[in-house]
């Protein structure tokens, strides 16, 4: 049975209403709908989650480590982007 | 998110095994948020950089450039952990049937599923540093990869469910807490879970145990008996003296492991002695005694000898544990081809539908 045939399927769960999905980890499974009753069985043994994903590892492209900094990098020449940068005049409330 | 699941256990936060287990999780959580420069620069070799990347505590992720020494290592380390919790359902699964009552069965047949989640979860760990767990599989199955040494002793009464549950599991637990704190990320998260759970089994056993200490005269002297077989099995799960430990100062240097085999064996004997006093039961070493000056108990050495022939294939229960697994994939397969099948038939009726 090679890996191809049964392949990676990436499982995040949305612990609560009002929560986003977090990955929590991968399993194998032949298709989509044992992939979530595994997802199910394996990391919501202790109500961990009210909502799972499944999605196949294949299906997902991942930033490479090396282009970490030109990727990742909160656009310094954008300062202009965070409110600090503006200046608000003395006296002004609420804003 | 995972944090949130459990009650808090009475020794919550900054407490026990537990507490260790959430400041690793706090510590990982830390280590995300400080701020580091992102990857290697364009002059710097990469061994510079993964040295700092540990230095610094940070974590190695699956993408990031490692030794493959360090691949090597880890691969095998979480490999045989993961190995271990799939054999390590037979001695227990043994007894589910048996079981004494109703609770005690339902809570068995949690914890072996746990067992089933635990080695998943590393196998997944393991196949973020680019093998398969089929390929994985195959290795325990022609014995090219080894399994703890102790499941491969016998399940001989129910008293046998409780030691391992407080021994086994509670030398697993000291083993693995500082593993929450290794410096290779998946593992690391994958240990935060597996110690959470781990709890569970382990006070569950120490559970069955004092019941049966407190139970009948012939209750408890089938406690005493599950504890004199599995005291120095126990001991040795924590692996040969520091002397001739083969792996452990390069897996020191790079912060896999956290403190030598003989500094936990240490650790694990100082929590037991309290907890079998509360039992009410004995440890089965005349050379148990506290010793002032080092303010740790001293105690008799198990038989590394012994341990080395139960690895190396002789223990009592290795072949029938290895044929039990063997037997299980081997006949599992007629059902492993049927999902596929029908996962393909389905995926072709899908694309019929999406081209008609």
């Amino acid at each position: 049975m090679s890996t191809e045939l049964t392949p990676l399927w990436e499982v995040f769960v949305r612990a609560r209403r009002g929560l986003s999905h977090t990955h929590v980890g991968s399993l194998h499974a032949p298709d989509a709908e044992l992939a979530l009753r595994n997802a199910r069985d394996l990391y919501t043994r202790r109500q961990e989650g009210v909502s799972i994903w499944v999605v196949p590892a294949g299906a997902i492209t991942a930033s490479s480590p090396d282009e970490k900094d030109a990727f990742f990098d909160p656009a310094a020449d954008k300062v202009y982007r965070h409110p600090t940068f503006y200046e608000v005049p003395d006296g002004v409330a609420h804003l | 998110m995972y944090g949130n699941d459990f009650a808090p256990p009475e020794d919550a936060p900054g407490g026990g095994l537990l507490g260790e287990v959430e400041a690793a999780e706090a510590a990982l959580r830390e280590a995300a948020a400080r701020a580091r420069r992102g990857g290697p620069g364009p002059d710097e070799d990469f061994e510079a950089y993964f040295a700092d990347v540990i230095d610094a505590d940070q974590k190695i992720e699956p993408r990031d450039w490692m030794p493959e020494a360090y691949r090597k290592t880890l691969i095998r380390q979480i490999a045989q952990h993961a190995h271990s919790e799939i054999i390590g359902m037979q001695p227990e699964g043994n007894w589910i049937s048996r079981a004494p009552s109703l609770k005690r069965k339902a809570i068995l047949l949690a914890k072996v599923q746990d067992e089933a989640g635990h080695g998943l979860y590393l196998y997944a760990a393991a196949e973020t540093l680019g093998i398969s767990r089929d390929e994985l599989v195959e290795l325990l199955l022609d014995g090219r990869q080894k399994y703890s040494s102790i499941f491969n002793y016998p399940t001989l009464t129910w008293a046998d469910v409780g030691a391992i549950g407080w021994l086994v599991d509670g030398a697993a637990i000291v083993n693995q807490v500082p593993l929450c704190r290794c410096s290779y990320g998946p593992y690391a998260r994958a240990m935060i879970r597996v110690c959470k759970e781990e709890s569970f089994h382990q006070r569950q056993g120490y559970e069955i145990l004092h019941t049966l200490a407190h139970g009948t005269g012939a209750q408890k002297a089938m406690a005493q008996d599950a504890l004199d077989r599995w005291w120095y099995p126990s001991l040795a799960m924590f692996g040969p003296p520091d002397g001739d430990s083969t792996h452990s100062a390069q897996s020191m240097a790079w912060k896999i492991k956290r403190f030598s085999n003989d500094e936990l064996r240490q650790r694990f004997v100082d929590m037991c002695v309290g907890q079998a006093e509360v039992l009410g039961l004995t440890i089965p070493d005349p050379g148990l005694r506290w010793n002032d000056e080092r303010q740790a108990y001293d105690y008799t050495q198990p038989d590394y000898a012994e341990l080395m022939r139960v690895i190396k294939g002789d223990g009592p229960c290795n072949r029938e544990r290895m044929a039990h697994r063997q037997r299980a994939h081997a006949d599992g397969a007629w059902v492993r081809e049927a999902a596929v099948a029908y996962a393909a038939k389905r995926a072709d009726r899908k694309k019929e539908k999406v081209a008609a």
